[in-house]
Protein backbone atom coordinates (compact mmCIF):
# COMPACT_ATOMS: atom_id res chain seq x y z
CA UNK A 1 0.00 0.00 0.00
CA UNK A 2 1.43 3.33 -0.99
CA UNK A 3 1.10 6.72 0.51
CA UNK A 4 -1.41 7.49 -2.17
CA UNK A 5 -3.97 5.34 -0.43
CA UNK A 6 -3.56 7.19 2.79
CA UNK A 7 -4.48 10.43 1.10
CA UNK A 8 -7.51 8.75 -0.33
CA UNK A 9 -8.42 7.87 3.21
CA UNK A 10 -7.87 11.39 4.40
CA UNK A 11 -9.94 12.62 1.51
CA UNK A 12 -12.69 10.21 2.36
CA UNK A 13 -12.65 11.39 5.88
CA UNK A 14 -13.08 14.97 4.78
CA UNK A 15 -15.92 13.89 2.54
CA UNK A 16 -17.52 12.24 5.46
CA UNK A 17 -17.34 15.40 7.51
CA UNK A 18 -18.75 17.48 4.70
CA UNK A 19 -21.72 15.23 4.32
CA UNK A 20 -22.40 15.48 7.99
CA UNK A 21 -22.38 19.27 7.86
CA UNK A 22 -24.84 19.34 4.98
CA UNK A 23 -28.00 21.27 5.69
CA UNK A 24 -29.88 18.93 3.37
CA UNK A 25 -31.84 16.22 5.16
CA UNK A 26 -29.47 13.97 7.05
CA UNK A 27 -29.74 10.26 7.05
CA UNK A 28 -29.80 8.79 10.50
CA UNK A 29 -26.54 8.45 12.30
CA UNK A 30 -24.70 5.29 11.38
CA UNK A 31 -24.69 2.76 14.16
CA UNK A 32 -21.47 2.70 16.15
CA UNK A 33 -19.31 -0.28 15.31
CA UNK A 34 -19.16 -2.18 18.56
CA UNK A 35 -15.92 -2.95 20.31
CA UNK A 36 -13.27 -0.83 18.62
CA UNK A 37 -10.59 -3.38 19.25
CA UNK A 38 -8.37 -2.65 16.30
CA UNK A 39 -6.67 0.47 15.02
CA UNK A 40 -6.14 0.58 11.27
CA UNK A 41 -3.59 3.20 10.27
CA UNK A 42 -4.94 5.52 7.58
CA UNK A 43 -1.41 6.10 6.32
CA UNK A 44 0.17 2.63 6.05
CA UNK A 45 -2.91 0.45 6.58
CA UNK A 46 -1.17 -1.56 9.26
CA UNK A 47 -3.40 -2.73 12.09
CA UNK A 48 -2.71 -2.83 15.78
CA UNK A 49 -4.65 -3.65 18.91
CA UNK A 50 -6.39 -0.55 20.12
CA UNK A 51 -4.94 -1.03 23.56
CA UNK A 52 -1.38 -1.11 22.23
CA UNK A 53 -2.06 1.85 19.97
CA UNK A 54 -3.46 3.91 22.82
CA UNK A 55 -0.56 2.99 25.05
CA UNK A 56 1.68 4.28 22.28
CA UNK A 57 -0.05 7.70 22.50
CA UNK A 58 -2.04 6.94 19.37
CA UNK A 59 1.03 6.72 17.18
CA UNK A 60 1.17 4.03 14.51
CA UNK A 61 3.95 1.66 15.58
CA UNK A 62 4.51 0.70 11.98
CA UNK A 63 4.83 4.03 10.12
CA UNK A 64 5.00 6.60 12.94
CA UNK A 65 1.84 8.40 11.82
CA UNK A 66 0.72 10.57 14.72
CA UNK A 67 -3.02 10.21 14.65
CA UNK A 68 -5.62 12.70 15.86
CA UNK A 69 -6.17 13.26 19.55
CA UNK A 70 -9.10 14.72 21.41
CA UNK A 71 -8.35 17.92 23.30
CA UNK A 72 -8.44 15.98 26.57
CA UNK A 73 -5.91 13.40 25.35
CA UNK A 74 -3.63 16.17 24.15
CA UNK A 75 -3.89 18.04 27.40
CA UNK A 76 -3.12 14.91 29.41
CA UNK A 77 0.12 14.21 27.55
CA UNK A 78 1.19 17.87 27.49
CA UNK A 79 0.39 19.72 30.70
CA UNK A 80 1.61 18.91 34.20
CA UNK A 81 -1.03 16.94 36.02
CA UNK A 82 -3.70 19.12 37.60
CA UNK A 83 -2.10 22.35 36.36
CA UNK A 84 -4.67 23.28 33.72
CA UNK A 85 -7.14 26.09 34.23
CA UNK A 86 -9.57 26.60 31.37
CA UNK A 87 -10.57 29.98 29.91
CA UNK A 88 -13.93 30.79 28.32
CA UNK A 89 -15.12 27.18 28.42
CA UNK A 90 -18.72 28.36 28.33
CA UNK A 91 -18.40 30.39 25.14
CA UNK A 92 -20.67 29.13 22.36
CA UNK A 93 -21.34 29.90 18.72
CA UNK A 94 -24.26 31.84 17.39
CA UNK A 95 -25.54 31.65 13.86
CA UNK A 96 -24.45 34.84 12.08
CA UNK A 97 -25.74 34.00 8.61
CA UNK A 98 -28.70 31.87 9.70
CA UNK A 99 -27.23 28.66 8.36
CA UNK A 100 -29.85 25.90 8.55
CA UNK A 101 -29.48 23.62 11.58
CA UNK A 102 -26.15 25.12 12.61
CA UNK A 103 -27.13 25.44 16.30
CA UNK A 104 -28.39 21.89 16.34
CA UNK A 105 -25.14 20.58 14.98
CA UNK A 106 -23.11 22.58 17.47
CA UNK A 107 -25.07 21.35 20.45
CA UNK A 108 -24.83 17.73 19.32
CA UNK A 109 -21.04 18.06 18.94
CA UNK A 110 -20.74 19.80 22.30
CA UNK A 111 -22.07 16.65 23.94
CA UNK A 112 -20.01 14.25 21.85
CA UNK A 113 -16.73 16.11 22.23
CA UNK A 114 -17.21 17.34 25.80
CA UNK A 115 -16.36 20.88 24.82
CA UNK A 116 -18.44 23.78 23.58
CA UNK A 117 -16.18 24.54 20.65
CA UNK A 118 -13.32 23.36 18.44
CA UNK A 119 -10.60 24.90 20.58
CA UNK A 120 -9.99 24.58 24.31
CA UNK A 121 -7.85 27.34 25.81
CA UNK A 122 -6.31 27.98 29.19
CA UNK A 123 -3.22 28.16 31.29
CA UNK A 124 -1.03 25.35 32.57
CA UNK A 125 2.52 24.38 33.40
CA UNK A 126 4.72 22.15 31.27
CA UNK A 127 7.55 20.55 33.24
CA UNK A 128 7.11 23.43 35.64
CA UNK A 129 7.08 26.21 33.06
CA UNK A 130 4.00 28.38 32.99
CA UNK A 131 2.39 28.68 29.56
CA UNK A 132 -0.83 29.74 27.95
CA UNK A 133 -2.15 26.97 25.76
CA UNK A 134 -4.73 26.38 23.02
CA UNK A 135 -5.68 22.92 21.82
CA UNK A 136 -7.79 22.43 18.72
CA UNK A 137 -9.91 19.31 18.47
CA UNK A 138 -10.55 18.01 14.96
CA UNK A 139 -13.44 15.90 16.23
CA UNK A 140 -15.44 19.11 16.60
CA UNK A 141 -16.50 20.15 13.07
CA UNK A 142 -13.00 19.40 11.80
CA UNK A 143 -11.82 22.17 14.13
CA UNK A 144 -12.96 24.80 11.67
CA UNK A 145 -12.57 28.41 12.80
CA UNK A 146 -15.68 30.45 13.42
CA UNK A 147 -16.41 33.28 15.86
CA UNK A 148 -15.73 31.26 18.99
CA UNK A 149 -12.41 29.81 17.87
CA UNK A 150 -11.32 33.26 16.69
CA UNK A 151 -12.42 34.94 19.91
CA UNK A 152 -10.90 32.35 22.24
CA UNK A 153 -7.55 32.44 20.43
CA UNK A 154 -7.60 36.25 20.44
CA UNK A 155 -8.38 36.38 24.17
CA UNK A 156 -5.64 33.86 24.80
CA UNK A 157 -3.06 36.09 23.14
CA UNK A 158 -4.35 39.21 24.84
CA UNK A 159 -4.09 37.46 28.21
CA UNK A 160 -0.55 36.31 27.44
CA UNK A 161 0.51 39.73 26.15
CA UNK A 162 -0.71 41.46 29.28
CA UNK A 163 1.07 39.02 31.59
CA UNK A 164 4.15 38.47 29.44
CA UNK A 165 3.54 34.77 29.01
CA UNK A 166 4.42 32.38 26.19
CA UNK A 167 1.67 30.87 24.03
CA UNK A 168 1.60 27.32 22.70
CA UNK A 169 -1.05 26.32 20.20
CA UNK A 170 -1.71 22.78 19.02
CA UNK A 171 -3.23 23.51 15.65
CA UNK A 172 -5.59 21.26 13.72
CA UNK A 173 -8.24 22.53 11.36
CA UNK A 174 -10.17 22.08 8.17
CA UNK A 175 -10.02 25.88 7.74
CA UNK A 176 -12.50 28.71 8.09
CA UNK A 177 -16.00 27.65 9.18
CA UNK A 178 -18.11 28.24 6.12
CA UNK A 179 -21.35 28.03 8.10
CA UNK A 180 -20.46 31.43 9.59
CA UNK A 181 -19.78 33.05 6.22
CA UNK A 182 -17.59 36.16 6.06
CA UNK A 183 -17.46 36.38 9.88
CA UNK A 184 -15.24 33.30 9.92
CA UNK A 185 -12.86 34.86 7.40
CA UNK A 186 -12.50 37.90 9.64
CA UNK A 187 -11.29 35.67 12.48
CA UNK A 188 -8.10 35.13 10.50
CA UNK A 189 -7.36 38.85 10.65
CA UNK A 190 -8.47 39.17 14.26
CA UNK A 191 -6.23 36.38 15.57
CA UNK A 192 -3.28 37.59 13.49
CA UNK A 193 -3.72 41.05 14.99
CA UNK A 194 -3.58 39.65 18.52
CA UNK A 195 -0.43 37.72 17.61
CA UNK A 196 1.14 40.91 16.24
CA UNK A 197 0.70 42.52 19.68
CA UNK A 198 2.06 39.50 21.51
CA UNK A 199 4.98 39.59 19.10
CA UNK A 200 5.58 43.29 19.77
CA UNK A 201 5.58 42.49 23.49
CA UNK A 202 8.51 40.15 22.64
CA UNK A 203 6.85 37.01 23.92
CA UNK A 204 7.34 33.51 22.58
CA UNK A 205 4.72 31.83 20.43
CA UNK A 206 5.08 28.15 19.54
CA UNK A 207 2.75 26.38 17.13
CA UNK A 208 2.50 22.63 16.92
CA UNK A 209 0.93 21.59 13.64
CA UNK A 210 -0.99 18.36 13.99
CA UNK A 211 -3.03 16.27 11.58
CA UNK A 212 -4.71 17.97 9.73
CA UNK A 213 -3.87 21.70 9.64
CA UNK A 214 -5.27 23.39 6.55
CA UNK A 215 -7.05 26.38 5.00
CA UNK A 216 -7.68 29.58 6.88
CA UNK A 217 -5.94 28.37 10.02
CA UNK A 218 -2.76 27.59 8.07
CA UNK A 219 -3.17 31.01 6.45
CA UNK A 220 -3.34 32.75 9.82
CA UNK A 221 -2.26 31.87 13.36
CA UNK A 222 -0.87 28.38 12.68
CA UNK A 223 1.86 29.80 10.44
CA UNK A 224 2.87 32.68 12.68
CA UNK A 225 4.81 30.92 15.44
CA UNK A 226 8.34 31.95 16.37
CA UNK A 227 8.96 28.24 16.40
CA UNK A 228 6.84 25.93 14.30
CA UNK A 229 6.80 22.24 15.21
CA UNK A 230 4.98 19.52 13.26
CA UNK A 231 3.99 16.01 14.22
CA UNK A 232 5.21 13.17 11.99
CA UNK A 233 3.09 12.50 8.89
CA UNK A 234 0.60 15.26 9.69
CA UNK A 235 -1.26 16.71 6.72
CA UNK A 236 -0.48 20.44 6.54
CA UNK A 237 -1.37 22.82 3.73
CA UNK A 238 -3.40 25.72 2.50
CA UNK A 239 -5.62 24.31 -0.26
CA UNK A 240 -7.21 20.87 -0.13
CA UNK A 241 -5.63 18.11 -2.16
CA UNK A 242 -8.81 17.53 -4.13
CA UNK A 243 -9.14 21.22 -5.00
CA UNK A 244 -5.56 21.32 -6.23
CA UNK A 245 -6.02 18.17 -8.27
CA UNK A 246 -9.16 19.61 -9.87
CA UNK A 247 -7.44 22.94 -10.60
CA UNK A 248 -4.21 21.75 -12.13
CA UNK A 249 -5.18 18.26 -13.32
CA UNK A 250 -1.76 16.86 -12.53
CA UNK A 251 -0.54 14.02 -10.40
CA UNK A 252 0.43 15.16 -6.91
CA UNK A 253 3.52 13.76 -5.23
CA UNK A 254 2.72 11.17 -2.57
CA UNK A 255 4.21 13.10 0.33
CA UNK A 256 2.58 16.34 -0.83
CA UNK A 257 1.50 18.55 2.11
CA UNK A 258 2.94 16.20 4.73
CA UNK A 259 4.91 17.49 7.70
CA UNK A 260 8.02 16.09 6.01
CA UNK A 261 7.21 18.00 2.79
CA UNK A 262 6.94 21.23 4.77
CA UNK A 263 10.23 20.61 6.55
CA UNK A 264 11.93 20.02 3.22
CA UNK A 265 10.48 23.23 1.81
CA UNK A 266 11.46 25.29 4.82
CA UNK A 267 8.10 25.95 6.46
CA UNK A 268 8.51 24.13 9.77
CA UNK A 269 11.40 24.23 12.21
CA UNK A 270 11.25 20.61 13.28
CA UNK A 271 9.25 17.44 13.32
CA UNK A 272 8.86 16.20 16.84
CA UNK A 273 7.74 12.87 18.15
CA UNK A 274 4.86 12.90 20.62
CA UNK A 275 7.02 11.23 23.24
CA UNK A 276 9.53 14.06 23.18
CA UNK A 277 7.07 16.93 22.83
CA UNK A 278 6.95 17.99 26.49
CA UNK A 279 10.70 17.96 26.71
CA UNK A 280 11.14 20.03 23.56
CA UNK A 281 8.47 22.53 24.64
CA UNK A 282 9.98 23.01 28.07
CA UNK A 283 13.45 23.37 26.58
CA UNK A 284 12.15 26.08 24.24
CA UNK A 285 10.52 27.88 27.16
CA UNK A 286 13.76 27.66 29.11
CA UNK A 287 15.93 29.02 26.33
CA UNK A 288 13.59 32.02 26.08
CA UNK A 289 14.28 32.83 29.72
CA UNK A 290 10.92 31.88 31.13
CA UNK A 291 11.35 30.67 34.70
CA UNK A 292 10.14 27.50 36.30
CA UNK A 293 7.26 27.92 38.74
CA UNK A 294 8.15 27.40 42.39
CA UNK A 295 6.96 24.06 43.62
CA UNK B 1 -30.18 52.29 -3.60
CA UNK B 2 -32.48 49.39 -4.39
CA UNK B 3 -31.31 45.98 -3.31
CA UNK B 4 -30.20 43.74 -6.13
CA UNK B 5 -29.98 40.04 -5.31
CA UNK B 6 -26.62 38.42 -4.66
CA UNK B 7 -27.15 36.09 -7.60
CA UNK B 8 -27.79 39.00 -9.95
CA UNK B 9 -24.63 40.64 -8.66
CA UNK B 10 -22.64 37.50 -9.38
CA UNK B 11 -23.68 38.02 -12.99
CA UNK B 12 -22.79 41.71 -12.86
CA UNK B 13 -19.28 41.17 -11.58
CA UNK B 14 -18.72 38.48 -14.18
CA UNK B 15 -19.80 40.77 -17.01
CA UNK B 16 -16.88 40.78 -19.38
CA UNK B 17 -17.08 44.55 -19.73
CA UNK B 18 -16.83 45.18 -16.02
CA UNK B 19 -13.91 47.59 -15.52
CA UNK B 20 -10.77 46.17 -13.95
CA UNK B 21 -7.72 47.79 -12.32
CA UNK B 22 -6.26 48.30 -15.74
CA UNK B 23 -9.16 50.65 -16.47
CA UNK B 24 -9.37 52.26 -13.06
CA UNK B 25 -5.73 52.98 -12.29
CA UNK B 26 -5.24 55.59 -15.05
CA UNK B 27 -8.60 57.17 -14.19
CA UNK B 28 -7.88 57.46 -10.46
CA UNK B 29 -4.10 57.89 -10.14
CA UNK B 30 -1.40 59.92 -11.88
CA UNK B 31 2.06 58.77 -12.91
CA UNK B 32 1.52 55.18 -11.86
CA UNK B 33 4.94 53.56 -11.82
CA UNK B 34 4.92 49.81 -11.52
CA UNK B 35 7.40 48.05 -9.23
CA UNK B 36 8.10 44.36 -9.61
CA UNK B 37 9.18 41.34 -7.63
CA UNK B 38 9.20 39.95 -4.12
CA UNK B 39 13.03 39.85 -3.89
CA UNK B 40 12.91 36.16 -2.95
CA UNK B 41 11.52 34.18 -5.79
CA UNK B 42 9.95 36.14 -8.62
CA UNK B 43 7.30 38.53 -9.82
CA UNK B 44 3.67 37.54 -9.68
CA UNK B 45 1.58 39.07 -12.49
CA UNK B 46 -1.62 38.37 -10.52
CA UNK B 47 -0.78 41.28 -8.23
CA UNK B 48 0.31 44.60 -9.68
CA UNK B 49 1.90 47.16 -7.42
CA UNK B 50 3.59 50.50 -7.71
CA UNK B 51 3.81 54.16 -6.82
CA UNK B 52 1.48 56.91 -7.92
CA UNK B 53 0.01 60.27 -7.07
CA UNK B 54 -3.55 60.35 -5.84
CA UNK B 55 -4.92 63.90 -5.86
CA UNK B 56 -1.35 65.07 -5.47
CA UNK B 57 -0.59 62.71 -2.56
CA UNK B 58 2.10 60.05 -3.11
CA UNK B 59 0.62 56.58 -2.49
CA UNK B 60 1.52 52.92 -2.91
CA UNK B 61 -1.04 51.01 -4.98
CA UNK B 62 -1.42 47.22 -4.69
CA UNK B 63 -3.99 45.54 -6.92
CA UNK B 64 -5.24 42.16 -8.10
CA UNK B 65 -5.07 41.98 -11.87
CA UNK B 66 -8.16 40.59 -13.51
CA UNK B 67 -8.08 40.44 -17.28
CA UNK B 68 -10.97 41.15 -19.57
CA UNK B 69 -10.26 38.40 -22.05
CA UNK B 70 -8.70 34.99 -21.94
CA UNK B 71 -5.24 36.20 -22.97
CA UNK B 72 -5.12 38.90 -20.34
CA UNK B 73 -6.40 36.45 -17.77
CA UNK B 74 -3.84 33.84 -18.71
CA UNK B 75 -1.11 36.39 -18.21
CA UNK B 76 -2.34 37.34 -14.75
CA UNK B 77 -3.48 33.82 -13.75
CA UNK B 78 -7.11 35.02 -13.42
CA UNK B 79 -6.04 37.24 -10.51
CA UNK B 80 -5.17 34.23 -8.37
CA UNK B 81 -1.86 35.07 -6.70
CA UNK B 82 1.00 32.79 -5.74
CA UNK B 83 2.95 33.39 -2.51
CA UNK B 84 5.36 35.72 -4.32
CA UNK B 85 2.42 38.01 -5.10
CA UNK B 86 1.60 38.40 -1.42
CA UNK B 87 5.28 38.82 -0.60
CA UNK B 88 5.60 41.56 -3.20
CA UNK B 89 2.56 43.25 -1.64
CA UNK B 90 4.17 43.04 1.79
CA UNK B 91 7.51 44.33 0.56
CA UNK B 92 5.90 47.39 -0.98
CA UNK B 93 3.62 47.95 2.00
CA UNK B 94 6.71 48.02 4.23
CA UNK B 95 8.31 50.44 1.81
CA UNK B 96 5.21 52.64 2.02
CA UNK B 97 5.54 52.57 5.81
CA UNK B 98 9.15 53.67 5.54
CA UNK B 99 8.24 56.67 3.40
CA UNK B 100 4.98 57.38 5.24
CA UNK B 101 2.85 56.87 2.16
CA UNK B 102 -0.74 55.64 2.42
CA UNK B 103 -1.37 52.22 0.88
CA UNK B 104 -4.33 51.71 -1.43
CA UNK B 105 -5.32 48.08 -2.14
CA UNK B 106 -7.66 47.27 -5.00
CA UNK B 107 -9.19 43.84 -4.54
CA UNK B 108 -10.59 41.67 -7.30
CA UNK B 109 -9.76 37.99 -6.93
CA UNK B 110 -11.48 34.62 -6.78
CA UNK B 111 -8.88 33.63 -4.17
CA UNK B 112 -5.29 32.54 -3.75
CA UNK B 113 -4.08 30.06 -6.35
CA UNK B 114 -4.37 26.38 -5.48
CA UNK B 115 -1.43 24.46 -6.89
CA UNK B 116 1.68 22.45 -6.16
CA UNK B 117 4.10 25.33 -6.51
CA UNK B 118 1.93 27.64 -4.41
CA UNK B 119 1.94 25.08 -1.60
CA UNK B 120 5.67 24.44 -1.94
CA UNK B 121 6.43 28.11 -1.57
CA UNK B 122 4.13 28.51 1.42
CA UNK B 123 0.81 29.97 0.31
CA UNK B 124 -0.54 29.76 3.87
CA UNK B 125 2.52 31.36 5.40
CA UNK B 126 2.54 34.19 2.85
CA UNK B 127 -1.09 35.12 3.57
CA UNK B 128 -0.67 34.76 7.34
CA UNK B 129 2.37 37.02 7.30
CA UNK B 130 0.47 39.72 5.43
CA UNK B 131 -2.40 39.62 7.92
CA UNK B 132 -0.04 40.08 10.83
CA UNK B 133 2.18 42.70 9.21
CA UNK B 134 -0.65 44.76 7.74
CA UNK B 135 -2.25 44.81 11.18
CA UNK B 136 0.74 46.69 12.55
CA UNK B 137 1.80 48.67 9.48
CA UNK B 138 2.43 52.25 10.63
CA UNK B 139 0.79 54.02 7.71
CA UNK B 140 -2.84 54.32 6.56
CA UNK B 141 -4.28 51.46 4.49
CA UNK B 142 -7.48 51.75 2.47
CA UNK B 143 -8.81 48.68 0.65
CA UNK B 144 -11.50 48.65 -2.00
CA UNK B 145 -13.21 45.53 -3.35
CA UNK B 146 -13.90 46.20 -7.03
CA UNK B 147 -15.57 42.94 -8.00
CA UNK B 148 -14.80 39.63 -6.41
CA UNK B 149 -13.37 39.47 -2.89
CA UNK B 150 -12.63 35.79 -2.54
CA UNK B 151 -11.44 34.25 0.69
CA UNK B 152 -7.97 34.51 2.22
CA UNK B 153 -6.64 35.58 -1.16
CA UNK B 154 -8.64 38.81 -0.81
CA UNK B 155 -8.15 39.19 2.93
CA UNK B 156 -4.37 39.28 2.44
CA UNK B 157 -4.91 42.77 0.94
CA UNK B 158 -7.88 43.71 3.11
CA UNK B 159 -6.42 44.20 6.57
CA UNK B 160 -6.87 47.95 6.54
CA UNK B 161 -8.16 51.05 8.28
CA UNK B 162 -11.08 51.39 5.97
CA UNK B 163 -12.68 48.78 3.72
CA UNK B 164 -15.00 49.88 0.94
CA UNK B 165 -16.95 47.82 -1.53
CA UNK B 166 -18.21 48.90 -4.90
CA UNK B 167 -21.99 48.64 -4.80
CA UNK B 168 -22.14 45.35 -6.68
CA UNK B 169 -18.90 43.86 -5.39
CA UNK B 170 -19.00 40.67 -3.31
CA UNK B 171 -16.86 39.54 -0.40
CA UNK B 172 -16.97 35.98 0.85
CA UNK B 173 -15.19 33.26 2.81
CA UNK B 174 -15.30 31.01 -0.26
CA UNK B 175 -16.90 31.38 -3.69
CA UNK B 176 -20.62 30.53 -3.73
CA UNK B 177 -19.75 27.69 -6.06
CA UNK B 178 -17.20 26.31 -3.64
CA UNK B 179 -19.64 26.71 -0.76
CA UNK B 180 -22.31 24.75 -2.64
CA UNK B 181 -19.92 22.05 -3.70
CA UNK B 182 -18.42 21.54 -0.25
CA UNK B 183 -21.48 21.88 1.96
CA UNK B 184 -24.11 20.52 -0.39
CA UNK B 185 -21.99 18.42 -2.74
CA UNK B 186 -23.56 20.21 -5.66
CA UNK B 187 -21.85 23.18 -7.35
CA UNK B 188 -24.96 23.91 -9.41
CA UNK B 189 -26.60 25.23 -6.23
CA UNK B 190 -24.38 28.29 -6.60
CA UNK B 191 -27.29 30.72 -6.76
CA UNK B 192 -28.87 29.42 -3.56
CA UNK B 193 -25.46 29.57 -1.88
CA UNK B 194 -24.96 33.18 -2.97
CA UNK B 195 -28.29 34.15 -1.41
CA UNK B 196 -27.65 32.31 1.85
CA UNK B 197 -24.04 33.34 2.42
CA UNK B 198 -24.53 37.11 2.98
CA UNK B 199 -21.91 38.40 0.59
CA UNK B 200 -23.22 41.70 -0.79
CA UNK B 201 -21.93 45.16 0.00
CA UNK B 202 -25.03 45.86 2.14
CA UNK B 203 -24.40 42.63 4.08
CA UNK B 204 -20.81 43.73 4.73
CA UNK B 205 -21.97 47.08 6.05
CA UNK B 206 -24.54 45.43 8.32
CA UNK B 207 -22.05 42.86 9.62
CA UNK B 208 -19.50 45.59 10.34
CA UNK B 209 -17.03 44.14 7.85
CA UNK B 210 -16.86 47.22 5.60
CA UNK B 211 -17.13 50.93 6.28
CA UNK B 212 -18.45 52.31 3.01
CA UNK B 213 -20.32 51.34 -0.13
CA UNK B 214 -19.24 53.16 -3.28
CA UNK B 215 -22.09 53.68 -5.75
CA UNK B 216 -21.64 52.38 -9.28
CA UNK B 217 -23.05 53.75 -12.49
CA UNK B 218 -26.73 52.94 -13.12
CA UNK B 219 -27.04 49.23 -13.94
CA UNK B 220 -23.43 48.46 -13.04
CA UNK B 221 -19.92 49.90 -13.37
CA UNK B 222 -19.55 48.67 -16.96
CA UNK B 223 -22.21 51.15 -18.08
CA UNK B 224 -20.03 54.09 -17.16
CA UNK B 225 -16.51 53.28 -15.92
CA UNK B 226 -15.56 56.96 -15.77
CA UNK B 227 -18.32 57.97 -13.37
CA UNK B 228 -17.66 54.89 -11.22
CA UNK B 229 -13.96 55.83 -11.12
CA UNK B 230 -14.95 59.34 -10.01
CA UNK B 231 -17.03 57.88 -7.20
CA UNK B 232 -14.07 55.75 -6.10
CA UNK B 233 -11.84 58.83 -6.15
CA UNK B 234 -14.27 60.84 -4.02
CA UNK B 235 -14.59 58.14 -1.36
CA UNK B 236 -10.88 57.41 -1.40
CA UNK B 237 -9.97 61.09 -1.10
CA UNK B 238 -12.20 61.59 1.91
CA UNK B 239 -10.71 58.54 3.65
CA UNK B 240 -7.06 59.24 2.81
CA UNK B 241 -7.34 62.87 3.91
CA UNK B 242 -8.82 61.86 7.22
CA UNK B 243 -6.44 58.95 7.85
CA UNK B 244 -3.22 60.80 7.09
CA UNK B 245 -4.18 63.36 9.72
CA UNK B 246 -4.78 60.63 12.33
CA UNK B 247 -2.03 59.91 14.81
CA UNK B 248 -0.39 56.59 13.86
CA UNK B 249 -0.88 55.01 17.29
CA UNK B 250 -4.56 55.91 17.20
CA UNK B 251 -4.75 54.56 13.67
CA UNK B 252 -3.31 51.20 14.75
CA UNK B 253 -5.53 50.99 17.79
CA UNK B 254 -8.62 51.66 15.64
CA UNK B 255 -7.48 49.13 13.05
CA UNK B 256 -7.10 46.48 15.74
CA UNK B 257 -10.50 47.30 17.24
CA UNK B 258 -12.18 47.21 13.85
CA UNK B 259 -11.36 43.51 13.49
CA UNK B 260 -11.38 42.75 17.20
CA UNK B 261 -15.09 43.30 17.50
CA UNK B 262 -16.14 41.06 14.61
CA UNK B 263 -17.65 37.78 15.77
CA UNK B 264 -20.89 36.47 17.22
CA UNK B 265 -20.91 34.32 20.32
CA UNK B 266 -22.67 33.92 23.64
CA UNK B 267 -22.18 32.06 26.92
CA UNK B 268 -23.91 29.07 28.45
CA UNK B 269 -24.01 28.28 32.12
CA UNK B 270 -22.39 24.99 32.82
Amino acid sequence: MGLEDLFKTVRDRFKDKDEKSSPLPETHKKPEIPGNLLFKCPRCRATAYMEEFEKNRKVCAHCDYHSRLTWRERLDITADKGSFREFDGDMVSMNPIGFPDYEKKISRLSCECKTNEAVVTGECTIQGYRAVIGIMDSHFMMASMGSVVGEKITRLFEYATERKLPVIIFAASGGARMQEGIISLMQMAKTSGAIARHNEARQLYITVLTDPTTGGVTASFASLGDVIIAEPKALIGFAGRRVIQDTIKQHLPDDFQSAEFLLENGFVDMITDRKRMRKILSRLLKVHNYRKQEE
Amino acid sequence: MSRISAAKRLELIRNKNRPTVNDYIPMIFHNFTQLHGDRYYGDDPAIMAGLAFFMGIPVTVIAHVKGRDIDENKRSNFAMPHPEGYRKALRLAKQAEKFRRPVVCLIDTPGAFCGIEAEKRGQGEAIAKNLMEFMSLRTPIVSIVLGEGGSGGALALAVCDELMLLENALYSVISPRGFASILWKDPTLETQAAELMKITSEDMLELGVCEKIIPEAEGGAHNDPQSTAENISDFLFEAVQRLIKTDVDVLLKNRYEKFRKIGMFSFVHE
